[in-house]
């Protein structure tokens, strides 16, 4: 671990053009909260961008102040030496469209009613995401980007290497699928009922009000929670222990318990309801093998070299569906590498279980390496 | 330098001469990519490994090799048909669970195959077994018999009459014996008798 710490801060680009919508509506004035890491170098070929999961944001690196406890969501991974090394490396990190972290989402001011958008906000896909982080590629004159993301940052990344195999020409999908299954959209669906059923909820116009639908994303991230961790993640980290005695009541009794209730807590202070909402419609509805016929079809959009990790706890993107995207990439003729890491971590361990990551990206990448210097 | 390195060595040189120039290679089993960063070093081969095992994957992408995690017993089914020009099985044969069905893949999505193999008809082999009445060990076949990951033993001879049965050409072989090659003897038997390793490039 580095002894100082290092300091990066947020920045927001406000789009020119407005943004036509998937859904067929128009967006004006997007604003993209990005950070970014390293360099770009003058033949403006050595950036990576980072796509981030369902309820992360621009911050992945680095600390904003001296006095933060925590750096950034992958600060493991990004950084001088790390997997994406800032020395030879420029790397970007933006929050998504519909997010609740500085770039456009329900929460943000409607400019046409000058207050919140709420449920006016028009529903976004992964594509509308890409296609507004594409904006800030191009704001950077960007003209070879390398994407990584894990969980719904593959779906993008996978997305990117679809929609723009120009700069695209190298892929690395961690922890993800082409598309969810059953299963998550079913447990993203429960999430979603329970902000929609919170009394405070209001049709999802809360911003003016003084209860907002708390209990509602506390469960649903409780819902996430559950599916993040696997059987015997929680079985070690909990077990069947009691917080104290039993309470003889339908309080918090086991740690599992307490453990659920505190991420859900602390969760409402720093997410949106709505942009939960969002979020997960456009993990639900992703699905570029009914768009493009198969997945074979969807590949042969791109001109990349693919790496896809997975993990094999991981039960809610499964190794089987990396192995799909594996075999459609082979069937599309694409160089593709593909490894699954032992983790006892489940999906999360795609935040966690930097050492082996570390060692495949670095690895993975040195045929990347870029060649001139950094400007 | 012992000597299961320089046979391993010349292995490598052996197979690495008969593959051509810019083929499209498929290697399976192909450890922590030794062989494979050599043909795109040497023959500037294009093409990805398969290996089952995590730390030998990340060894092989260490090297610059295009490697999936794969287990070749689950088949080689998301290939296509001919989509390589030569498929590799180097030192794997004798361990995988299907022999048959997996030379029948490697031949559907490769126009050609190597293999190789040790051969159990080795003399020192059959002495190993005569004399000492034990299953043989040598630098070939360094395991107990509980813990060899070779379950299907065989011999150049077996190997002879398995392409017969099933109609497969073999275009070139070459047989190790610690640190000499022979491209085949007049006679089969004695071949059978002093070859330790034989590595064959067939076709259908």
């Amino acid at each position: 671990m580095n002894a100082e710490k290092i300091l990066t801060e947020t920045k927001f680009y406000e789009l020119e053009d407005e943004i036509l919508l998937e859904g067929g509506k128009v967006l004006k004035n997007v604003e993209i909260a990005y950070e970014t890491y390293g360099n770009l170098n003058k033949n403006k070929d050595n950036a990576i961008l980072v796509c981030h999961a369902l309820t992360a944001d621009a911050h992945a690196a680095g600390y904003h102040s001296l006095e933060d406890k925590k750096p950034g969501w992958w600060d493991a991974m990004i950084g001088p030496n790390k997997a994406l090394d800032t020395n030879k490396y420029f790397v970007i990190s933006s929050n998504v469209l519909g997010g609740c972290k500085g770039t456009t989402g329900p929460c943000s001011i409607n400019p046409e009613t000058k207050t919140p958008w709420g449920h006016d906000f028009p529903v976004i896909t992964i594509e509308d995401m890409v296609k507004v982080q594409k904006k800030l590629v191009d704001f950077f004159g960007i003209k070879k980007l390398i994407v990584i993301g894990g969980s719904m940052g593959g779906m993008q990344a996978i997305e990117w290497s679809i929609k723009y195999p120009d700069i695209v020409k190298t892929t690395i999908v961690i922890a993800s699928t082409a598309r969810l299954s059953a299963q998550a959209i079913a447990f993203n669906a429960v999430a979603r009922n329970a902000i929609i059923q919170d009394k405070y909820f209001n049709g999802g116009n809360y911003y003016d009000n003084c209860n907002t639908p708390d209990y509602g994303l506390a469960i649903a991230r409780m819902i996430g929670h559950i599916t993040y961790l696997c059987e015997e993640a929680m079985h070690s980290k909990f077990g069947r222990d009691f917080k104290a005695a039993p309470s003889f009541d339908f309080g918090v009794d086991f740690q599992v318990e307490s453990y659920l209730e505190y991420q859900g807590r602390i969760f409402v202070d720093r997410f949106d309801a709505n942009s939960y909402l969002y979020i997960t419609k456009a993990l639900d509805y992703y699905d570029p093998i009914t768009k493009f016929g198969t997945l074979e079809n969807a590949f042969r959009q791109s001109d990349s070299r693919f790496l896809i990790i997975s993990f094999d706890s991981d039960w809610l993107f499964t190794s089987e569906q990396s192995k799909e995207l594996v075999n459609a990439l082979i069937k599309a003729g694409r160089d593709v590498s593909y490894v699954e890491l032992k983790s006892p971590c489940g999906h999360d361990a795609f935040l966690i279980e930097y050492e082996n990551q570390t060692k495949i990206i670095k690895s993975f990448l040195k045929k990347d390496s870029p060649k001139t210097n950094i400007a | 330098m012992n000597t299961e390195h320089i046979t391993r060595q010349l292995n490598y040189e052996v197979v690495t001469g008969l593959i051509p120039t810019e083929a499209r290679v498929l290697d399976l089993g192909c450890g922590d990519g030794t062989l494979f960063s050599k043909l795109i070093n040497e023959k500037k081969i294009t093409g990805v490994g398969i290996e089952i095992n995590q730390d030998e994957v990340i060894k092989a992408l260490d090297k610059g090799v295009a490697v999936i995690q794969g287990d070749i017993d689950e088949g080689l089914k998301q290939f296509p048909d001919a989509g390589f020009d030569y498929a590799i099985l180097n030192q794997t044969l004798q361990a995988v669970e299907k022999p048959d069905l997996v030379v029948d893949e490697m031949l559907r999505v490769a126009n050609k195959a190597i293999v190789s193999f040790p051969n159990f008809a080795y003399w020192k082999v059959r002495f190993y077994l005569f004399f000492k009445g034990k299953m043989p060990k040598s630098h070939a076949l360094p395991y107990e018999w509980y813990n060899t990951p070779n379950i299907h033993l065989m011999t150049v001879n077996d190997f002879f009459e398995f392409c017969k049965k099933r109609n497969i050409k073999i275009l070139k072989s070459a047989y190790l014996t610690r640190n000499k090659i022979r491209s085949g003897l007049l006679i089969k038997t004695i071949t059978n008798f002093f070859t330790e390793e034989a590595i064959f490039v067939i076709s259908k």
